[in-house]
């Protein structure tokens, strides 16, 4: 009795905290700042009441997500519902009126070639982040995680490109691939490879590789951290143990930083494939998805849909098939991971 | 004995000579930022030396007025402080509970915070700002912080929860018997544990906050509540960029990431697991 | 129990901050003074111009009492999308600029958020609609019986008009020895100075192709010139495919360039800002830009000798045609705003004779007022002489589908590169158009 008393209370909390809000709003100008707080203190508080209604028992558990829930059923939940719908329709962006189509945005995108194509270039552009990117953070991060004198300094100097603004990255990049003046083709001339100069950026053969390297070199400094702050996690005294029975660098890597690391790998694989996948703005600087359509990305033609050509419900379709794309992938990876843990 | 000695001293050269190839490589566009920051916009790209002969330090100050630095500046600082804070202890809280507390949905909310990273943002800026409007956020500090926080916590939360899946079960029993309930466990065990996991939440959502442009733009109308990156854009105009300006205002704004990044590496780097079991 | 107090202290501790920091944050946004005059408040996105925005909204404040707050947004493509978002929220403010096609522009007209301007323009014999270019005025304007079913009327006001033409290096023209003052006719007259240009050392032909509406002016510009205006209307009407053999023609032109070398390498992902730097370091004897290029190139290189004319004719019988005007560079009056006619009284302010001329020498771009056109550079002058050739996509009756315009593009980087023919890029151009406007038709 006493807890229906309590919950009934509080209901009766939540809907004055949502009048009082929507009165101040409207009858005071200079203190409206405030509703937005008193619903969200009442959004917060009525979460609170369903799941205590529900469970009882593990209620205090729960506490804990209620804030990461709360945010996120706020401003994650609705534009969510909101794009799924607008999937449905043709719709320009702009005008009150929008047309119901059904499911004829999705089998258009399905139909796309461009769209498959941008979807391929992103999926090459992953891959040799998850390789190379990655096995070069994995390399780094073992090297300073060995006791050493310049560590601090290295350390330092990795986490340069990710923290670099991707307007000087593309200018400097560009400078690199220029097929008069840049770089690469000076040093390859001075190392007396004259056939091999080209503009690399330009031709269809190189660009895509270019691109996935530049986007590589930015984004390892983030694998490296975040590997590194696994390998801390490690207790020294197993590698002590290890190394007075005289286990060999790559035995003690094999059999004692691998198997414990596995988990961290997983993430570091799920965040570079989410990362590289929905990239765009260093393509966007440095190639805006030329030549033809040979650099171009899911991101970057979502845009092109919702900007260039005002499809507004199309990109809303290209966005959820692009994010189920994703989820199918993570969840392959989340799946294989757990049977190499099991294995 | 001998042989041991040369070989461990080949493969440190080896090491030494990857990392210090890569140091340069990472080294090189920072360097280049910073010399065509003290170029005139007549030879930033015809002049190809990396530091010129004649540097224009006054660049620097020209681009502190001119950009009105000094209010985005506070502007960026308050926003970093504010939602790096809220996401650390909102994703803390729940990638713990997500990891270590039994409760019904537990998988379910998971996998719904998962699927939030994947669909890209560009997709719903309008339903967003709509909404922001509704619940009359726009053009407010509030609801520029909350948007900001919610797109840091997933990545947050996912990668907290891998590191309190490793902590040891043991840990979390003897705290049990010291008398630690719940949030004592997490207070005392399991944040101590993850420090170096916590330091990489920091640093990347603090990055991200510090460099974010577009929802700012998106969500204030008004210049005063503007973060750093609007001064910077201030000389990268639709057709005409002043490139030295430009670059003193990248090199300006990325200071203070490169300080929060060697303020944290401590906490990456120092063995905390060791103090952790014996404390 | 001590240890358990010790949490909940730390805990509120952390809560107070949490709440302090947020409450510090909302004062902020709370100060907001409450003048008695109104303030109007204009959006837009061109940051060369803010600053000289930034002193006339001063000069008007002295001289009405009205305050102006002009807000600058940039980059483009975020404060379109910001537009957007504003016109579904309606908070869209007094005055703001609209990027996009004529028919986002028709949409927001449609939606009501854009206020008609004929009436104050034709007030007193019209003393403010005759003082712009009609060029420049035909860009905001929709006639009477128009495709996008809006009520005729003037539903902005140009601020400036930029146009596209052809830029050459005097310098290197006579390092060729090419006369200096006499710049190509026709297309063959351009392709021999490219091969002198190339014989001692100069690349000829720069732009920023990499933006593919670059790339889609360079080609209307001779779609007109070949085959002629009506021709081209009625390829976007449907009429003429775009397998007719004078848009093979068009699409030949790049694949001419290509074989003959006469293009900077990398030019296919040229973004244009690139290209200027390439044209002001004199490292190509011609460049496709616009009228924009006068306050860039004067950074770059004050040094720098060069002239413009219109791109050279294939064919000699028709006109050169260039993109001019601009919609992007106009001003709107939101039709909701409780001010709009003070809104509409700034912007005629705006757009006089001293203020238009203030404007053009701060930023060195075109006044959209020809009384105001007196003391412009010399360089801006031979930019406004080629207005009376310029025609812009927002001044033709009919407008094609966004997909073939990209196609377009990316089909020509595409022969750029080799990897297309014109006449397989004419073909795959039919087909889109029949399928986007099939899809109109079915929705």
């Amino acid at each position: 009795m006493r807890i229906f008393k309590n919950i009934y209370v509080k209901s009766i909390i939540v809907i004055l905290c949502f009048i009082l809000a929507e009165l101040i709003y409207q009858k005071s100008h200079n203190l409206r700042f405030i509703s937005p707080i008193i619903i969200l203190l009442a959004v917060a508080l009525l979460i609170i009441l369903v799941t205590k209604i529900i469970l009882a028992k593990q209620f205090k558990s729960f506490l804990f997500i209620v804030p990461a829930l709360a945010i996120f059923s706020i401003f994650y939940i609705y534009p969510f519902i909101k794009v799924l719908q607008l999937g449905h329709y043709s719709w320009d962006g702009i005008l009150p009126t929008m047309k119901f189509v059904g499911l004829y945005n999705f089998i258009e995108v399905i139909k796309d070639k461009v769209w498959w194509q941008s979807m391929f270039n992103a999926g090459y552009i992953t891959l040799i982040a998850l390789t190379f990117q990655n096995a070069l953070a994995l390399i780094l991060a073992l090297a300073c995680d060995r006791q050493m004198k310049a560590g601090n300094f290295y350390r330092m100097i990795f986490f340069i490109p990710p923290v670099l603004s991707e307007v000087v990255v593309g200018l400097v990049w560009q400078w690199i691939y220029d097929g008069n003046y840049g770089l690469l083709n000076h040093w390859l001339v001075a190392l007396g490879f004259n056939n091999l100069t080209k503009a690399w950026l330009s031709d269809p053969h190189t660009a895509l590789t270019c691109v996935a390297i530049v986007h590589s070199w930015k984004g390892f400094g983030w694998g490296f951290v975040i590997l590194l702050a696994g390998l801390q996690t490690i207790p020294k005294q197993l590698y002590e143990a290890a190394r007075v029975e005289g286990a060999t660098s790559w035995q003690v890597f094999k059999n004692i930083t691998a198997p414990l690391m596995i988990p961290v790998f997983v993430l570091v694989a799920i965040l570079t494939v989410l990362g590289s996948m929905q990239s765009f703005i260093l393509i966007l600087t440095m190639t805006d998805g030329g030549p033809g359509f040979h650099t171009e990305v899911p991101v970057t033609r979502i845009l092109s849909s919702m900007i260039g050509s005002s499809r507004f419900g199309y990109a809303c379709a290209q966005s959820i098939i692009f994010g189920a794309i994703l989820l199918a992938i993570s969840f392959v990876q989340k799946r294989i991971s757990q049977n190499m843990r099991q294995a | 004995m001998q042989i041991y000695r040369v070989k461990k001293t080949f493969t440190n050269i080896l090491v030494h000579l990857l990392l210090i190839s890569v140091s340069i490589a990472c080294l090189f566009p920072l360097l280049w930022m910073f010399g065509s920051s003290l170029k005139t916009q007549a030879t930033v790209f015809s002049d190809m030396s990396i530091i010129p002969q004649q540097p224009h330090f006054e660049n620097y100050v020209t681009a502190w007025i001119d950009g009105g630095f000094g209010r985005y500046f506070l502007n960026s600082l308050i926003y970093t402080f504010t939602v790096v804070f809220g996401i650390v202890l909102v994703s803390s809280l729940a990638a713990f509970a997500f990891s270590r507390l039994e409760f019904p949905g537990r998988k379910a909310f998971f996998i719904m915070l998962l699927a939030a990273m994947m669909i890209p943002l560009p997709g719903s800026f309008v339903p967003l700002y709509v909404l922001m409007v509704k619940l009359h956020l726009v053009n407010t500090r509030l609801g520029y912080v909350l948007c900001l926080i919610n797109v840091g916590l997933s990545f947050s939360i996912f990668l907290l929860k891998t590191f309190f899946d490793k902590m040891p079960k043991e840990l979390e029993d003897a705290a049990r018997i010291d008398g630690c309930n719940r949030l004592g466990i997490y207070r005392h065990v399991a944040l101590p544990f993850v420090k170096p996991a916590l330091a990489v939440v920091v640093i990347f959502n603090a990055l991200n906050v510090w460099n974010e442009y577009v929802l700012a733009l998106i969500i204030f109308n008004s210049k005063n509540l503007m973060p750093l990156q609007r001064g910077v854009m201030m000389f990268r105009g639709e057709f005409l960029t002043n490139y030295p300006l430009l670059m003193a205002g990248l090199t300006i704004a990325a200071l203070p990431i490169i300080i929060l990044y060697l303020l944290m590496q401590k906490y990456i780097v120092k063995g905390v697991i060791s103090q952790a079991i014996f404390q | 129990m001590s240890k358990f107090f010790h949490l909940k202290f730390k805990f509120c501790y952390y809560l107070v901050i949490c709440a302090l920091a947020f409450g510090f944050s909302l004062t902020g946004c709370s100060s907001k003074k409450l003048s008695s005059k109104p303030t109007i408040n204009v959006w837009h996105w061109m940051t060369d111009r803010e600053a000289a925005f930034q002193e006339l909204a001063k000069r008007y404040e002295d001289k009405t009492g009205i305050k102006v707050n002009f807000e600058l947004y940039a980059p483009s493509d975020i404060y379109a999308q910001k537009v957007r978002a504003a016109a579904q929220g309606r908070t869209l403010p007094d005055i703001y600029g609209l990027l996009g096609e004529k028919r986002d522009f028709a949409a927001f007209i449609k939606s009501g958020h854009v206020a008609d301007l004929s009436e104050v323009m034709n007030e007193e014999n019209g003393v403010w609609k005759e003082c712009f270019f009609s060029k420049a005025l035909e860009v905001v304007e929709f006639k009477e019986n128009n495709t996008y079913a809006i009520l005729p009327g003037i539903y902005g006001a140009p601020i400036d008009i930029m146009n596209i033409q052809m830029l050459y290096n005097k310098k290197l023209f006579k390092k060729a020895g090419l006369d200096p003052e006499r710049p190509p006719s026709n297309w063959e007259e351009f392709i021999d100075n490219i091969n002198k240009l190339k014989k001692v050392g100069v690349p000829g032909l720069v732009s920023g192709w990499g933006e593919i509406w670059m790339i889609d002016c360079f080609a209307s510009n001779y779609a007109f010139n070949i085959m002629g205006e009506d021709k081209v209307i009625a390829t976007l009407k449907g009429d003429v495919p775009y397998t007719d053999p004078d848009w093979i023609k068009v699409f030949s032109l790049f694949k001419e360039l290509v074989d003959k070398h006469a293009l900077v390498s990398g030019v296919v992902i040229m973004k244009n800002k690139v290209a200027e730097q390439t044209f002001a370091n004199e490292r190509a004897a011609f460049a496709f830009n616009g009228s924009w290029c006068i306050n860039v190139y004067d950074g770059m290189n004050p040094h720098l000798e060069y002239g413009v004319f219109l791109p050279p004719k294939v064919n000699r019988k028709n006109p050169m045609y260039i993109w001019g005007g601009g919609s992007s560079f106009s001003f709107l009056v939101n039709d909701r705003s409780s001010k709009k006619l003070e809104a509409i009284k700034f912007l005629k302010w705006l757009t006089d004779k001293d203020q238009q001329a203030y404007l053009s020498s701060q930023t060195k771009n075109l006044p959209s007022n020809k009384f105001a056109l007196a003391e412009i550079p010399k360089i801006l002058a031979q930019f406004a002489d080629g207005m009376d050739s310029a025609t812009h996509p927002s001044i033709w009756p009919v407008n094609e589908f966004p997909g073939v315009i990209e196609a377009l593009g990316k089909g020509i980087q595409l022969i750029l590169i080799k990897e297309k023919t014109p006449e397989q890029l004419a073909q795959e151009l039919q087909a889109i158009k029949e399928k986007e406007s099939s899809r109109i038709v079915s929705n």
